[in-house]
């Protein structure tokens, strides 16, 4: 079986950010709370200055670096993971049903993604946190709650392109039942949208995550998080960039990994893009 | 149900009578007003007997393929009666058509759109068996597929691949497997043959032939050409409304309406007649 | 006499990914006459109607012939010197009426921008010469026409707007692709008839490609019956529909349905001609 270079890349990063998530504890150098006054703002190994104790240096308060971003992977694979996939969930099926089943049903999911939208999405989340209190399980829920509505939209529109389709005419004529077409004709013909989707949504949720630490919404304030990371260094931006580039290169990565695996995913197992070789 | 495959053989299979269908104009539609109802169907009588092809002519917009859709019960008539086997199929809901389904069955005009590009060509031609209850499992489903597959002289190797992979004349006879897959009393086909060279469409009109006899056809196209190669009897439509019937040779031979003079004076037939394209 | 030869295409070979397209195309087009370039679909025929526009796809390779437009060979031309001739000398009639048009510009904006292009009208001659034109195509009340959006009218009125812009400078040349395919027979014929009243009106000379015998047969002067890439006739009208002299042509025309003779039997092409004409082609390929 033989993997393009995008999937390859996509599979890469998201089988070594999961490995690094789980293994946090073996993998980490050091433990990325312990603080070390003595070798604060230490360099990357590769400057002057640098040792190798430090791969990529220390921060304000001497914490490795490198033992951080691999902490932190563990909520950006967790965000990544959980919520797109739930939003995922919550949306395709709402679209699928407004998409296929039109009339009322369309007219009631409609109006509540129209309404929905109009939120603006910063706010949402801060009223969430309010009400939840920080945490991860915030973050989560509130990715979903804001970005099932992307699914929900796009999955609606596919669907009614597909439904003018004759071939759903043609199941309907060989006495398919509604529940048996949508499932069994529709949906394989949405999928690829899905792949595309839920990818670009992992990528969001990385991102999103890291705003909210930024904003100090995520995680509590002293567990690493990319996000928070970034926050800490945006104030010792012109002694140490290491510190807010170490981890903006990760989560840069990590979204270009998602939509790379995307579009691997779709040009892997969608017949209609496969062309025959010869 | 199995007392009504003997079709009484003078009885037709299917009779409209006076059938009339309005449609939503969504074009029209503006906000929190419903949307203005156009009357697609003006009165359509019609009836096919088995063995019988009838033919359905009109330019686009006449509503032929609306027609079409509606004798299968695609859409539900505002006005007049549909009966199917002697059965009045009119207001029938779906739960009731559904097993009659099998006996009415439809070709469609754009084979990359009525065959799902995901689903490989055996599986759409087994998928009326399966649905149907005529087959016991999925391998004898494949089976019969296959000799579907062969009837329309395609070959073992097609069974595998995807619509895209094929070109429109072999997908057309996909359709058309597909079609005859639960042994139907009435084929609708729908502008089949428009988008295809001639030496295919040959082909396709040829195996139509062979079908024919076990079934009532019915077949909807533009081009009256390829109407008076295949049909029995002729119907010309020109917006919602029947404008002539009868024996394909009596229509041909003596058009009574303008409209059908002024079709067949528009068919550039391949013989040198300067006269033909005539001045403005 | 014969009017001069306008278009001379001459031994035109073109591969489209290493894959011929056209294998020595040689095809005249005279002033004031109409030329049909008839075959299947794949034969070759827009490709060989897109050389002459130099509208050849990004994959595609000229490997050797000319093609001579009154005496210049458009191929050795320079990009801006052929972009003049494009629009101006030389116009095209395209197959679909429904997406040729910009949807989201007037009617009269697409027509006013190519005359003042192209002739150096100002707005207001442009407008009143593209009034003419719409009248010309015997469209009603042009000048409200040219307010209206593309979606707001028939496919047989945009198909009337694009003869109309085709022939709005006069050019000496038209390709026309398949340009009534798209249409109901009974507008067909008024396109036909609007092509050939411009054409002998400017004494154009037309290039009309089209799958349809009946068709070439009503409208075109001369007639070349294209497979495979190449041209396996070429001969005028009266002749080839008289007396078809390749056994591909006559297949074509026993495979097309006639309403007038509801007793042929319809023959498709048969397989024994398909198989001579590809093993011509083998080899053809064998030697280039």
């Amino acid at each position: 079986m033989r993997v393009s270079p995008k999937l390859g890349f996509g599979l890469g990063v998201y089988l070594g950010l999961v490995l690094l998530a789980f293994g946090a504890h073996w993998i980490a150098p050091h433990d990325p709370l312990e603080q070390d006054l003595l070798n604060t703002f230490a360099p990357p190994a590769w400057r002057d200055g640098g040792t190798s104790t430090f791969w990529l240096g220390t921060d304000s308060l001497g914490r490795d670096i490198l033992s951080r971003l691999i902490h932190g992977s563990r909520v950006a694979v967790t965000v990544a993971l959980i919520a797109a996939t739930c939003a995922g969930i919550l949306g395709t099926v709402l679209g699928l049903c407004a998409g296929y089943f039109g009339g009322w049903v369309d007219t009631v999911v409609s109006r509540i993604v129209d309404v929905w939208m109009a939120f603006p999405p910063v706010l949402l989340s801060i009223v969430l946190a309010a009400v939840l209190g920080a945490g991860l399980h915030t973050v989560v829920i509130a990715i979903v709650v804001i970005d099932w509505t992307r699914f929900c939209r796009v999955v609606r529109a596919e669907v009614m392109v597909q439904k003018s389709r004759d071939y759903v005419t043609s199941a309907l004529t060989i006495g398919l039942s509604p529940w048996r077409i949508l499932t069994g004709e529709v949906v394989p013909n949405v999928v690829p949208l899905l792949i595309t989707l839920f990818t670009l949504e992992m990528g969001i949720a990385i991102v999103v995550e890291a705003v909210l630490s930024f904003a100090g919404l995520s995680v509590a304030n002293d567990d690493a998080t990319w996000g928070s990371m970034i926050q800490e260094g945006r104030q010792f931006v012109r002694q140490a960039w290491w510190l807010m580039v170490a981890p903006m290169v990760c989560i840069v990565l990590s979204v270009l990994a998602a939509n790379a695996l995307g579009d691997g995913l779709r040009e892997r197992f969608d017949p209609l893009l496969r062309r025959e070789r010869p | 149900m199995s007392t009504m495959r003997h079709t009484d053989p003078v009885l037709p299979v299917l009779e409209a009578r006076g059938l009339r269908l309005h449609l939503a104009d969504r074009a029209g539609a503006r906000w929190f007003r419903k949307a203005p109802r156009l009357e697609i169907l003006r009165g359509i009588d019609l009836s096919v007997a088995q063995g019988e092809t009838i033919g359905v002519v009109g330019e686009s917009g006449s509503g032929k393929t609306t027609l079409g859709r509606t004798l299968l019960r695609l859409y539900e008539p505002t006005d007049g009666s549909l009966r199917f086997e002697g059965q009045d199929i009119t207001h029938a809901r779906e739960e009731r058509l559904r097993p009659m389904r099998a006996r009415m069955q439809c070709i469609f005009q754009d084979p990359l759109s009525s065959l799902n590009p995901r689903h490989r060509i055996e599986d759409i031609v087994a998928q009326p068996l399966l649905s149907f209850g005529l087959v016991r499992d999925r391998s004898e489903a494949r089976g019969r597929a296959r000799q579907l597959l062969e009837r329309v002289q395609l070959s073992q190797s097609f069974a595998l691949r995807y619509p895209h992979e094929l070109s429109g004349g072999q997908r057309q006879r996909v359709g058309i497997a597909r079609a005859i897959a639960a042994s139907p009393k009435l084929v609708i086909a729908d502008e089949i043959v428009s988008g295809l060279d001639v030496s295919t469409q040959a082909q396709i009109l040829m195996l139509l032939r062979e079908i024919r006899a076990e079934t009532a056809l019915v077949f909807i196209s533009h081009d009256l050409s390829v109407v008076r190669a295949l049909c029995d009897r002729v119907l010309v439509m020109h917006r919602g409304v029947v404008v002539e019937q009868g024996a394909t040779d009596a229509v041909f031979a003596r058009p009574e309406h303008d409209y059908t003079r002024d079709l067949l004076a528009s068919i550039p037939l391949p013989e040198r007649d300067p006269n033909w394209i005539g001045s403005a | 006499m014969t009017p001069p030869v306008l278009l001379d295409i001459d031994g035109l070979r073109v591969s489209v990914g290493g894959r011929p397209v056209l294998r020595d195309v040689s095809l005249q087009v005279r002033s004031g006459e109409i030329a049909g370039l008839v075959g299947e679909s794949g034969a070759g025929k827009t490709m060989a109607g897109r050389a002459v526009l130099g509208l050849l796809p990004d994959a595609a390779r000229v490997l050797s012939g000319e093609i001579r437009f009154d005496g210049t060979d458009l191929l050795s031309l320079k990009a801006r010197a052929r972009e003049a001739l494009l629009g101006r000398d030389i116009a095209l009639i395209p197959q679909n009426p429904m997406t040729a048009l910009n949807p989201v510009a007037r009617i009269g904006t697409q027509i006013v921008d190519g005359l003042r292009m192209h002739l150096g009208l100002d707005r207001n001659g442009a407008r009143a010469r593209a009034v003419e034109l719409l009248q010309a195509v015997h469209l009603p009340d042009p000048e409200s026409l040219l307010r209206r959006f593309p979606h707001e009218l028939s496919g047989g009125m945009r198909q009337r707007v694009l003869i109309a812009s085709a022939f709005s400078c006069r050019p000496r040349l038209v390709i026309a692709d398949e340009p009534t395919t798209a249409l109901d027979v009974t507008v067909q014929k008024q396109c036909l008839r609007l092509i050939r009243e411009l054409q002998r009106q400017h004494a154009t000379a037309v290039l009309f490609v089209t799958h349809d015998l009946g068709v070439v047969a009503k409208l075109c002067d001369s007639v070349a019956v294209m497979h495979g890439g190449r041209i396996l006739e070429f001969r005028s009208g009266d002749d080839i529909f008289r007396a078809p002299r390749h056994p591909y042509t006559r297949a074509l025309l026993a495979a097309t349905p006639r309403f007038d003779r509801p007793g042929d039997t319809l023959v498709p092409v048969s397989a024994e001609v398909l198989a001579r004409l590809q093993e011509e082609v083998d080899v053809y390929d064998a030697a280039h």
